[in-house]
């Protein structure tokens, strides 16, 4: 009797949110296409893909495709331009977007620190194709700014699309030059947001600025450049595709310094012979990456748990 | 009264931030400046920060090869609008079903949302589906659908918003009226979410303005390319307007190369540029909400 009742309350309460289902509806579909159908995708990794058999009905093929894979020199090469990239970003990109932040704290004019943060954001509003357009005009060996200056101090020039030593610093600085102002503006909220009295307190107390900036501000801002940093980590297997593969111009001589795992998986895909090792490639990312997001959220839910993601 | 020593400190801070902006803005001058040099100048001196020889030539040449541009630009305008319309409107409804804390089956379709921002199946999978089971290769859906429409992280922003910006007395006196969750939505939370809608706007607009790689995978049609595309294949191969199916002139005529791909890319960035200014407060904004917690 009673549980019958109980029943009869759900279904009453499923039927009054109706309406609530039928909004949530587009979301949910949307979801079910454009993520889940793809993630339910990853068993082609350990397929022989043909299309005549379709992918259900392509043969089971074990780990072959990640023998394969890690054979190639060019597993351990794109694992470490991915990692090592990332890792210099972290560095650079972190202590710049501090540094910038802290600047622009200790500008009392409203008006300046808009007109600074203006230049320092318009880079994150381009797309990475203007960006390589960009770094055309400065590098290219024939027109480009940075050979012309070279000519014009008596020096030879230098052809930087086919010179795979320069690559490393330019996309750091590609980098830096788009990503820094975003992380800056975090910070400077940080700031904003922080006990300005006790900020006062220290400078009447005799502490001058470089004592404030690093006995309070700095430690004030840790836990966010933490948190900031253990997401970086969380998707240390990711890169930008565009950086690697459009700011380079698909230089086939830079490929031993540009090539990281979302390029290898994208060349590995439209070139169909390599599609099985390409596949391989995106599972380990994808479940690798899986794996970091799940130690990184525990870990700040240990160190401070109103950061952690879930 | 400021000290001389504090003078001087806030001019070195100065300093130092103005260093810092040029350097953000610099590659943007160069773009502008290579696009109102002539191509001879540029041929002889190479890419300068001012015009060693102004012309408009390089504009002029866009002008007369206008239909393709243009074109493209009609493109990106239309997925752009079409885009972010959708995917705003059906995110503010997923973001406020799951803001309902009576919703059952609330906290599934909050994971559901969730776990797509922890797990993908990445690109080779999800350009399988699209391109052999949904055959969206060269439709327009092509440059809608896949990635852009709709993400977790907006959807979660929404959510919040609802749940700690608008009291839910608001909805239970609606309620108690006689509205239905639709008129709720409609008449109260849509008026009071003009913020958020911005901000959600903003960046969704943004990345679909600045899509290149739906393009790259999915369309190889030049009559659906849109303008970030364009500017891709203008990159490989400059001859690329001249030498297509939809050039006026013919493709002997001089064209000049290296000024006409800047001038199209400062076409390709000048709406964004134009319009940050208005928006930077709703992009700062986006930057610095903070919890987006599952």
């Amino acid at each position: 009797m009673k549980e019958t009742k109980k029943g009869s309350t759900t279904i009453k309460r499923i039927r009054k949110a109706v309406p609530l289902y039928l909004m949530i509806l587009p979301g949910f579909l949307y979801l079910l296409i454009n993520n889940y159908i793809p993630m339910s995708g990853i068993v082609i990794a350990f397929k022989d893909l043909n299309f005549q058999k379709g992918i259900l009905g392509s043969d089971w093929v074990g780990f072959a495709n990640f023998v394969y894979l890690f054979k190639t020199p060019e597993a351990f090469r794109i694992l470490r331009n991915t990692v090592c990239y990332n890792l210099a970003f972290m560095v650079i990109n972190t202590t710049a977007a501090l540094a910038i932040a802290i600047l622009m704290s200790e500008i009392k004019s409203k008006r300046k620190v808009k007109i600074y943060q203006t230049c320092v954001l318009v880079p994150t509003l381009v797309s990475m194709i203007i960006v390589s357009y960009m770094v055309y005009a400065f590098l290219n060996t024939r027109t480009g700014y940075v050979n012309g200056l070279l000519r014009s101090m008596g020096r030879t020039e230098i052809a930087f699309y086919t010179e795979p030593v320069y690559w490393p610093f330019i996309l750091v600085f590609v980098n830096f030059w788009k990503g820094a102002g975003y992380a800056s503006v975090l910070y400077l909220a940080n700031i904003l947001g922080m006990d300005q009295e006790m900020l006062e307190a220290a400078s009447i107390d005799g502490a001058n600025r470089w004592q404030r900036i690093k006995s309070i501000i700095l430690p004030l801002l840790k836990p966010t450049v933490i948190i900031l940093t253990l997401m970086s980590i969380s998707k240390i297997f990711n890169s930008d595709f565009g950086l690697f593969y459009q700011v380079p111009l698909n230089s086939g001589a830079l490929i031993d310094v540009t090539n990281t795992i979302d390029t290898y998986v994208y060349r590995g895909m439209i070139n169909l012979g390599d599609i099985g090792m390409s596949s391989a490639a995106g599972f380990y990312q994808s479940t690798v990456g899986f794996v970091l997001i799940l130690i990184v959220n525990g870990i700040t839910r240990k160190y401070s748990n109103e950061n952690a993601l879930f | 009264m400021r000290s001389k020593k504090e003078r001087r400190y806030s001019f070195c801070i100065n300093l130092v931030m103005i260093l810092i902006s040029v350097v953000m803005v610099i590659p943007f001058l160069l773009l502008i400046s290579a696009s109102f040099t002539s191509n001879e100048a540029i041929l002889l001196h190479g890419y300068t920060l001012f015009p060693s020889k102004l012309s408009l030539e390089a504009y002029e040449y866009i002008w007369v090869e206008r239909a393709q541009i243009f074109r493209a630009y009609f493109i990106t305008i239309v997925v752009t609008v079409v885009g972010t319309g959708t995917g705003v409107m059906i995110s503010l409804l997923y973001g406020y079903a799951i803001s309902k804390k009576n919703f059952p089956g609330r906290s599934f379709f909050t994971f559901y949302l969730f776990f797509t921002m922890l797990f993908g199946g990445g690109l080779v999978p999800t350009y399988i589906w699209y391109t052999r089971y949904l055959h969206i290769k060269n439709t327009i859906w092509g440059l809608l659908i896949p990635g852009l429409l709709m993400g977790a992280y907006n959807v979660i922003m929404i959510r919040t918003y609802y749940q700690n910006s608008i009291p839910s007395e608001l909805a239970e006196s609606a309620k108690i009226d006689g509205a239905g969750e639709f008129t709720t939505f409609f008449k109260i939370y849509m008026p009071l979410s003009k913020p958020v809608i911005a901000t959600i706007a903003m960046f969704v607009g943004l990345a679909y303005w600045n899509d290149w790689t739906n393009g790259l995978y999915y369309i190889t049609d030049s009559r659906l390319f849109s303008i970030q595309q364009l500017l891709n294949n203008i990159m490989k191969n400059i001859e690329y307007l001249s030498s297509n199916p939809y050039s006026i002139m013919s493709s002997s005529s001089y064209v000049p190369q290296e000024t006409v791909r800047m001038a199209i890319a400062v076409v390709g960035v000048l709406p964004v540029l134009l319009m940050f200014p208005m928006l930077q407060k709703y992009f700062v904004k986006g930057i610095t909400v903070g919890s987006v917690k599952g």
